[in-house]
Order: C-alpha cells, then structure tokens, then sequence
C-alpha cells in the first residue's frame, strides 16, 4: 500500500462526487425486505389493494430501504479508510417497483484538522427527481 | 389561530416505550444485508451489523391479530392524532458504536415533541420519537430521531 493510500484523508477533497449505483429492486427484494422487518404493509406486496384501494400506480418501494440505500453508497466509498458516524435523510416522494433508481452523492465539507467530512447524498428516479435526500458525516482514519 | 392539539394530547409529549432488549444475530445480519443489496462481505457473511439493521431489530413483532387489515401494528407509543394521513418524514442516525453478532442491545423511545404548522393545503401535525439504543453495559450504540408529518 502506498502512503497516499494510508492518508486518503488528504485526498479528499469539497465537490468529490462518490460512485453511482443504480438499484431496480423487484417483488422478491422488496418481500425479502420486510419479512426481514416484520413488515406486513400491503402496500409493499399486495399489487391489487396497492393499486386499488390505496391508489398508488404500484407496489410501494420501502422508506427505509431507501434510507439503508444512502448508507451504502457512503460507507462503499469510504471502504477502510473512514467511518460513517451519522445520516439524516427523509422520504420525499414514492417510488414503486419497476422504477430504475439511482444513489449517489458528493463531499461537501472536509475538516482536515479533525478528518470529518460532510457528503450529501440522494436517491433519484428516473425522471431526475430527488426522492430521498440525505447527509452523512463521516470520519477519515488518522 | 385555532389549534388541534388539546392540551390532553400534548400530555403525551415525554411518554416512554418499554425498553426493549434483543440479541444481534449473525443469521438476522446475513438476511438483512441481502436483502437490502449490501455488497460488503463483512455483512453479507453477518461477521458485523450495517448501519440500520436496527430498523429490523427493533421493528415491533406483533400476532396477527394485533394487524390492522392493511397489515400494519399500530404504535402504541403514539396517541390518537385529529389528523391521520402520514406523509414523508425524516429521521437522523447517530452510530456510536460498531453492532456484532452475539451483542445484546436495548431499545427505549420516547415521544420528545408535538406541534403544529400551518401548510397552504391547511395545518399539518408533527410529532418526532427517539429511540436510545444502548449496550449491557449501558453505553450508548445508536441513537435514531425520527419526525414524522400528519396531514
């Protein structure tokens, strides 16, 4: 390992933008997501009272799981060379299954003194909508 | 200005949960980390808990009769509000300590506020919970403060 890899505090920089990931998740994830929780909301796995009852055009992608989605892009960035010490994020607007999502984000303060950085963060639908916001701080290893 | 927070639902404000204690783990952590697409092999293999499984952990089990027909538990934390159609909320999380298999944690919410705004589309109730999650030996691990939006 070289040294810049063993300081990436000093490499972080205001306006780094972290990797993208896209996320489509299906019937089976969101099941799997909220028998994990013990989450029996219809609105997750029963398309015709989703639709028909609630009025939604579809089965509604969990909150939360959007919320674990902003965590990772940050703590994939991060790898070993920092921790993720806090997130504030809020469920803007609904998204269902069969929408194609993209997470990502981008630092936008460095503390160097105290290696703490701010990065704000964003799940966004495919028509460019933000539909959850967030911001992580994290620590950079000394 | 008329209110619709009586001076009785706001007697709810500090109105605390049961503490609720549960084990970490490695089989819930592998489930929870495949099921959210979690691509780190620390938590797929369960050897650490990502950052939210608590959401799972602490989700409240309830019997099926407990269920409203929609498939939702009511939260018995929370009194009855004049306004019930929930909107987007926010939550903030502090991570205080790393989770493991084998740890045991402890859960307790409280009901920290109550209050009222006036929106264009007319008055909306906000109410925001904390949940305190701490260790055996009583140290903090995880702090989560949530507001949520009636209209």
């Amino acid at each position: 390992m070289s040294l810049t890899e063993r300081q990436p505090r000093a490499n972080v920089q205001v306006g780094d933008e972290l990797p993208g990931r896209e996320l489509k998740p299906d019937n089976v994830q969101l099941f799997l997501y909220n028998a994990v929780l013990w989450n029996a909301h219809r609105i997750h796995f029963d398309h015709p009272y989703a639709t028909g009852v609630e009025g939604y055009p579809g089965l509604v992608i969990a909150g939360p799981m959007l919320g674990d989605w902003l965590n990772q892009c940050v703590e994939e960035w991060l790898g070993d060379a920092g921790r993720l010490v806090s997130i504030e994020y809020s469920n803007r607007a609904a998204s269902y299954i069969g929408e194609t999502l993209r997470s990502g984000g981008k630092v936008t303060a460095v503390d160097a003194a105290s290696g703490e950085l701010r990065i704000e963060l964003f799940i966004m639908n495919e028509a460019g909508e933000v539909i959850t916001p967030g911001v992580a701080t994290a620590v950079m290893s000394a | 200005m008329t209110t619709l927070l009586s001076d009785q639902l706001l007697a709810n404000i500090g109105r605390q949960s049961a503490p609720q204690r549960e084990l970490v783990t490695r089989r819930d952590i592998r489930k929870y980390a495949i099921a959210t697409g979690n691509r780190q092999r620390r938590y797929l293999d369960g050897d650490q808990a990502p950052p939210m499984f608590h959401v799972a952990l602490f989700w409240d089990v309830v019997e099926l009769e407990e269920l409203t027909p929609d498939g939702v538990s009511i939260d018995k934390l929370l009194p009855k509000f004049p306004l019930e159609r929930a909107m987007a909320g926010g939550l903030k999380i502090d991570y205080l300590q790393p989770v493991y298999p084998g740890d045991w944690l402890t859960a307790t919410r409280t009901l920290t506020n109550i209050y009222e705004k006036h929106g264009r589309s007319g008055p909306l109730i906000f109410y925001e919970l904390d949940m305190q999650i701490v260790n055996d030996a009583g140290e903090p691990v995880i702090r989560e403060q949530t507001t949520r939006i009636l209209r």
